[in-house]
């Protein structure tokens, strides 16, 4: 007990910057990942057949490659074109485009999910086409879509521990340096694994509250 | 472009509209006067709905012109003039239209079904779009249900709430397609009511409705839409008593067949 008061108190705070750390990251990459996963999911729908293509094939790469070999494409690849960025920029970049596409995968179910009618009895009272998609469509998707949101946020947290091999300071790497001090690796993964449970717990009360306040306006 | 109607409210020459190689309207003229009923029946298929989704231009027509109050619309490809996606919102929110899955919006409650348009397209305030939307509700027996969900009411009560929607707008065209179509049978009478009480408030309506005898009572003139052509048209009690082509013989034989039938199983012959 007193260790465990002891290594709490050593090797607390450095675990709590990482994990604030985790905390950032995932937010910017969620973030990033609805502006990519919105704009794929219109594209897919668009009348011009290169925005159509275009949206397919960056689905169908980032679907079909795994998430690791995608960083290493934007932090150690994209130098050699000349386009250089920090660990963190990279990091959030990479997996921001990665989670994107699974986004715009959610986003397409839901919008197919809702009736033509909604859309056609919009423009029948002169809404534009615009108009509709954000005041009568998207409201809409997004109550339908929110479990599968939450699910993908939270892949995108544990995805964050995939940074640690571009010299990220978040939990993982944190751990490891630790591990490599010390030669306890039970202890410390362990320890990680509580903390990224105690995040995604967090992040998955968060999506219980946003999913009662949908259901109330129903 | 403004135009002499030469008193018509709506004016359609040679309308025709296809989709891929099926040709579904080939060639529709219609003039409607202020005011006027028009029932429009026919086989399913052979382009009611569709007539009456190009001229609110949701399906915009293929090629034809269409004079609507003060503005002419001119769909032919050749002449380069086609309206634009503007002439077209400013159109449809002039001209009010009902669907057969009244397809209310779940996430809005009643009142704001009815005030959403308004404000956002005729930038009435709040205050104004929903004194004139709690008016509307409580003409149609709905204001005690204005904070609910649309979901919670029944058919008949959505449809009728689908229709103080567009009246919201207020339109100098009212089209309603298929309205009691989806509903159940003892449903049907609240929708068709309130319907016989626009016409009689003056409202220019066009229909297109399998019920015969809403038809025969309150339209002006009915329509029999054939193969994507006006068949016959005159007025209802001509028309379904003494059918002149032998298409809408068959056509009201087989509908007033299935109303008796219906009548005879629930015992009402």
């Amino acid at each position: 007990m007193q260790a465990l008061a002891n290594d709490i108190s050593v090797y607390g705070p450095g675990f709590l910057t990482a994990a604030w750390t985790v905390l950032w990251l995932t937010v910017l990459t969620i973030v990033l990942s609805w502006v990519f996963g919105l704009a794929a999911a219109l594209g897919q729908r668009s009348d011009l057949t290169s925005v159509r293509g275009a949206a397919a094939f960056y689905i169908w790469f980032i679907r079909g490659t795994p998430a690791l070999i995608q960083i290493f494409i934007v932090y150690f690849g994209m130098p050699q074109l000349g386009v250089r960025m920090s660990p963190y920029m990279a990091g959030v970049l990479a997996l921001g485009i990665n989670s994107g596409a699974y986004v715009a995968e959610i986003v397409r179910s839901g919008l197919q999910a809702i009736p033509k009618g909604q859309t056609e009895s919009s423009l029948a009272l002169g809404f534009s086409r615009a108009e509709t998609m954000r005041t009568i469509i998207l409201p809409q998707v997004v109550r339908i879509i929110l479990p599968a949101v939450t699910n993908e946020a939270l892949s995108t947290l544990k995805n964050t521990s995939l940074l640690s091999t571009i010299t990220v300071v978040e939990l993982t790497l944190y751990a490891q340096t630790l591990i490599s001090a010390t030669f306890r690796p039970f202890d410390f993964y362990i320890a990680v694994a509580l903390i990224y449970l105690a995040l995604t717990t967090l992040l998955t009360q968060l999506a219980a509250f946003f999913e009662r306040r949908f259901a109330r306006l129903y | 472009m403004t135009t002499d109607l030469g008193g018509s409210l709506l004016k359609l020459r040679d309308i025709r509209k296809s989709f891929g190689k099926l040709e579904v309207l080939k060639g529709i003229d219609l003039d409607v006067a202020a005011g006027e009923v028009v029932s429009i029946i026919g086989a399913s298929g052979s382009g009611k709905s569709t007539f009456l989704r190009t001229i609110n231009a949701i399906e915009p027509a293929d090629s034809g012109t269409m004079a609507f109050d003060d503005k002419t619309f001119d769909f032919d490809s050749t002449s380069g003039q086609h309206p634009s996606e503007r002439d077209l919102q400013a159109l449809r929110s002039r001209i009010g239209m009902v669907f057969q899955s009244y397809n209310l919006w779940p996430h809005k409650t009643v009142l704001e079904n009815v005030t959403h348009a308004p404000v956002r397209i005729l930038g009435k305030s709040r205050a104004e779009a929903t004194e004139m939307a709690e008016g509307l509700l409580d003409r149609i027996g709905l204001y005690d249900k204005r904070h609910t969900s649309p979901q919670r009411l029944s058919g008949g009560q959505q449809q009728r709430v689908a229709i103080a929607r567009a009246l919201a707008m207020t339109p100098r065209l009212m089209l309603f397609d298929e309205v009691t179509s989806a509903l159940d049978p003892e449903l049907v009478h609240e929708v068709l009511m309130l319907m016989a009480s626009l016409a009689a408030d003056g409202m220019t309506m066009l229909l297109v409705t399998h019920e015969m005898s809403f038809a025969r009572d309150v339209s002006s003139r009915v329509l029999f839409f054939e193969d994507g052509v006006i068949g016959e048209q005159g007025p209802p009690g001509k028309m379904l008593r003494d059918p002149q082509s032998p298409r809408l013989r068959q056509f009201l034989h087989s509908i007033l067949h299935d109303d008796l039938s219906q009548a005879k199983a629930g015992g009402l012959v």
